[in-house]
């Protein structure tokens, strides 16, 4: 796998699709191909509420990416310092194979240059010392990129403040968090 | 200057790399954004991290206005229509003789009524000063906005309580414990820093009640979801009132400090019982008498949202008056995480911009559509526009001659637009001033290009809040086509019919200058981060003894003198929604978070997000009809009807339908949104010109429809 991870934190997304626009437009992408899609499941009823799931789908840069492996002409590449999986345009000879091998569906069709395209973490933005488009636009901040080592998981943070609250009386709890 | 070339922001068409801090314009919100641009060219747009609530963050349509830019399905140049209104028969014009096209149907109208018999309608915001002032510089009162279908029933409740306006309540969102949503649905009806906030809010472990026939995404992030009756909001908060008054559950102390009639107001709620509304709402009165418990126990901290979009029904104004009110009743006023008070420069100790209507003598005209002379209750600022189109028919108390749609689309906000028809055909002048094709341009005799809200620059802003601050949108990239920005056309029409002494600046950059003048900002301070704010931190004043209410009282009025005044009551008994037929259901409408009510239809990228909306039916409703989830299904209303899929889903209530807004164009140059989904306004059949008599707002889901499998 890449050393990178972009982890979304559900609870924080609002299914708003702002990453998959964010995405097409660094990526000058007209209809069709989507590099990143947040799927949403639901409403379904939970404890008497609605509750909606969303998914982000970008590539995972897969350690052994199958895309990688039927390529016939070399056009997909794995960075050796990072892992990043991505298509070298001037070789793909726009057979497919990459769409039909990914069990993902990240490899994507673009009509207009009649060649695949995949998600690439923006590795020129990376490259930069900056995140991928989706990351740095985030409405609500639910989508967080970096080392896989070193990011932080509100998801616990946020369980324990949950626990924590329960035992304080609500009218002790500090202001302007 | 020549009216042949668009006057550019000096340095605008400069080579190489820029950064440009300027204001989004792909919705009426304005987030702060900044956008890089390369030689000429928009290459990226983000949020403006200097504005701390916003960093970086954008949502998909302000995304989408990169391609929005690069789009060609927008009005290129100046069109006079030349066939039947409405046939889409144009011919290019240059700007020139556009302009004096326009002027000299406006110079034939102004000498047949005067200066009053033209109108014009925007949509609002911080930017207004300039249509006003191109109004007032004609000698004519008739400023509307869009806001009869909007915020108006919020407003004037808010107005009634606390003497400021709708947007004069600040949702401290941030730091509340307790949100309470009647339909206000903020993560997809949306604003970039409030759904933020939101989100930052319940991260912390804040709880949120929604109230809504529909469940909303916004519902799915809520820890309550009320699947309440259509229309039926006020009863629910009738009762809550009462319980809240008969358990003392209030802040005694903050109400006998800072409100007036809460005797009146005790009796007048006294026959609302929690048991009484589950009839109306449907709500468990158990389950209303937990959440007050959980409110009392949360607050200052709680806030009862007056609404956004108020223009739902003919209780709406008092909805929003009783939210307010227990917002009063739990001392949720000028606190953290409660209902703060917006604050205006002068609040701040700075000294406002200059306005450019200043300059221009009073209008003394009194208004066609009554505000300000036959209804005194309601503030006379951007009139009620539906209250146009009856004076528009009979003549009274004036003609009207002249219609001046800017940025606004009348017959997609407003109900039935071919009743709307009928009114225009009276007049002898409909002009459209907009970046993109509308259903009433389309209507219209001259489609005006306005330049897009990345090639113009607009008129410094100042915006309210806890912290106030001035803004201002920079032009980023030279115009693509023969369009140019407001304050340039406005001026031009001034100078042809004879009042350019008004706007008697040759460039943006004078504007600015006269703006700012006295106020201590520079513009390079603006330019610098977009937005320069005026306090330090936010102003909130000391409750103890600061709190400043335009109430004739000064105090926070539970029973208004201006009602009582008026005739009305301060507190109207519950009116229960019109019975339905076994086969009818309520139409309600609403937003997704991919566009901007018929603004975005057809852009490329948001179309594609969102091609088209679905009839939302209630499963129990739809085997009824035999009408299964994807279904092609007939909506019918009064001699209307459109075709279009179903939606099945326990999520909305059986007595209503639900559709979102804004589809359904007719406009054939728009190829990619043209008949795509169903429009709810065509639905509205008879609505155009009903209205909340209290708040003045249109009753658009008071709206019936029947449904058919097609």
């Amino acid at each position: 796998m890449s050393k990178y991870f972009l982890l979304q934190d559900s609870e924080r997304c609002i299914g708003c699709q702002a990453c998959e626009v964010h995405c097409k437009t660094n990526k000058s992408l007209s209809v069709g191909p989507a590099l990143c899609q947040n799927m949403s499941v639901g409403p379904v009823e939970v404890g008497g509420v609605p509750r909606v799931r969303f998914v982000f789908m970008p590539c995972f840069h897969c350690e052994e990416p199958w895309c990688l492996n039927v390529c016939p002409s070399g056009a997909i590449k794995k960075r050796d310092a990072d892992g990043i999986v991505y298509i070298e345009p001037a070789l793909c000879i726009g057979c497919k194979s990459c769409i039909t091998a990914c069990p993902w569906g990240a490899c994507q069709w673009n009509p207009t240059t009649s060649k695949a395209v995949k998600c690439d973490y923006c590795k020129d933005r990376v490259d930069q010392g900056q995140k991928p488009a989706c990351v740095t636009k985030c409405l609500t901040q639910c989508l967080q990129f970096g080392e896989a080592t070193r990011l932080p998981d509100h998801r616990r943070e946020r369980f324990a403040k949950t626990v924590a609250a329960d035992s304080f009386s609500l009218k002790d709890m500090p202001a302007g968090r | 200057m020549t009216s042949n070339k668009a006057p550019n922001v000096s340095g605008v068409e400069s080579s190489g790399r820029r950064t440009v801090n300027s204001l989004c314009g792909m919705c009426a919100v304005r987030c702060p954004i900044q956008v890089e641009v390369e030689d000429g060219r928009v290459k990226w747009l983000q949020g403006n991290p200097n504005d701390k609530a916003m960093e970086t963050s954008l949502c998909s349509k302000g995304a989408a206005g990169l391609v929005m830019e690069y789009d060609d399905e927008r009005p290129q140049h100046p069109l006079i229509r030349t066939g039947e209104r409405g046939t889409g028969q144009w011919r290019r014009a240059s700007w020139d003789e556009a302009l004096d096209y326009v002027a000299g149907k406006l110079k034939e109208v102004m000498d047949e009524y005067g200066g009053k018999g033209v109108v014009l309608s925007d949509r609002g915001g911080p930017f207004t000063d300039l249509t006003k002032s191109f109004l007032k510089a004609l000698g004519s009162p008739n400023y509307f906005n869009h806001d009869c279908t909007c915020g108006r029933n919020a407003h004037h409740a808010t107005q009634s309580l606390f003497g400021m306006g709708r947007t004069g309540a600040v949702y401290d969102i941030k730091n509340t414990k307790h949100i309470v949503l009647y339909g206000r649905n903020l993560i997809e009806a949306l604003q970039v820093k409030e759904a933020k906030e939101f989100i930052n809010a319940m991260s912390a472990g804040a709880k949120c009640t929604y109230i809504d026939p529909r469940a909303t995404l916004t519902a799915s992030k809520a820890t309550r979801f009320w699947q309440i009756r259509p229309n039926t909001e006020y009863a629910l908060n009738l009762a809550m009132i009462n319980h809240v008054l008969e358990e003392k559950l209030y802040d005694a102390e903050f109400v006998d400090c800072w409100c007036t009639g809460l005797d009146e107001l005790r009796q007048a709620v006294r026959p609302y019982t929690l048991e009484w509304q589950e009839q109306h709402t449907g709500i468990p009165a158990d389950e209303v008498k937990a959440f007050l418990r959980e409110i009392a126990a949360a607050a200052p901290r709680v806030m009862f949202h007056a609404g956004w979009m108020t223009a739902r029904h003919s209780q709406s104004f008092y909805t929003s008056r009783t939210s307010h009110i227990l917002n009063a009743l739990f001392g949720a006023i000028e606190t953290p995480g409660g209902v703060c008070l917006s604050k205006k420069a002068a609040d701040a100790g700075k000294k406002d911009i200059k306005s450019l209507a200043g300059r221009i003598p009073k209008v003394e005209e009194k208004r066609v559509d009554g505000l300000g002379w036959k209804y005194k209750h309601w503030d006379t600022g951007p009139g009620l526009l539906h209250l146009l189109f009856p004076a528009i028919e009979s003549g009274d108390p004036y003609p009207v001659g002249a219609y001046i749609v800017y940025r606004h689309d009348p017959m997609t906000a407003l109900p039935d637009p071919d009743e709307q028809k009928r009114y225009f055909d009276k007049l002898k002048l409909i002009v459209s001033i907009d970046v993109n094709y509308s259903e009433t341009g389309w209507y219209s005799d001259v489609i005006l290009p306005e330049s897009t809200y990345l090639e113009r620059a607009n008129i410094i802003a100042s915006k309210g809040g806890l912290k106030p601050s001035f803004q201002m949108r920079d032009q980023c990239v030279a115009p693509r086509f023969d369009s140019r920005p407001a304050w340039w056309i406005f001026r031009e029409l001034a100078k042809r019919l004879g009042v350019g002494e008004y706007f008697d600046f040759e460039t943006i950059e004078e504007i600015w200058d006269y703006q700012l003048e006295g106020t201590g900002v520079s513009l390079k301070d603006l330019r610098e981060k977009g937005l320069v704010s005026l306090a330090a931190k936010p102003i909130l004043w000391d409750r103890a003894e600061g709190l400043k209410f335009k109430t004739p009282s000064g105090k926070i009025e539970f029973i208004s003198q201006k009602l009582t005044d008026a005739g009305l009551p301060s507190i109207a008994p519950f009116q229960p929604p019109k019975e339905l037929a076994e086969d009818e259901f309520l139409l309600l409408f609403g937003r997704s978070a991919a566009h901007n009510h018929g603004h975005t239809m057809n852009n490329p990228l948001l179309h594609e997000l969102s091609p088209e909306n679905a009839l939302w039916l209630h499963p129990d409703r739809a085997s009824e009809l035999d009408i299964g989830d994807g279904d092609l299904v007939e909506v019918m209303s009064d001699g209307y009807s459109a075709k279009g899929k179903a939606k099945v889903t326990p999520w909305i209530h059986p007595d209503a339908a639900f559709l979102l807004h804004g589809y359904g164009r007719t406009i054939p140059l728009q190829t990619r949104a043209y008949q795509k989904g169903i429009a709810d306004q065509r639905l509205q059949k008879g609505l155009l010109t009903v209205y909340d008599p209290a708040g003045g707002g249109n009753v658009l889901t008071e709206c019936t429809i029947r449904v058919r499998k097609a």
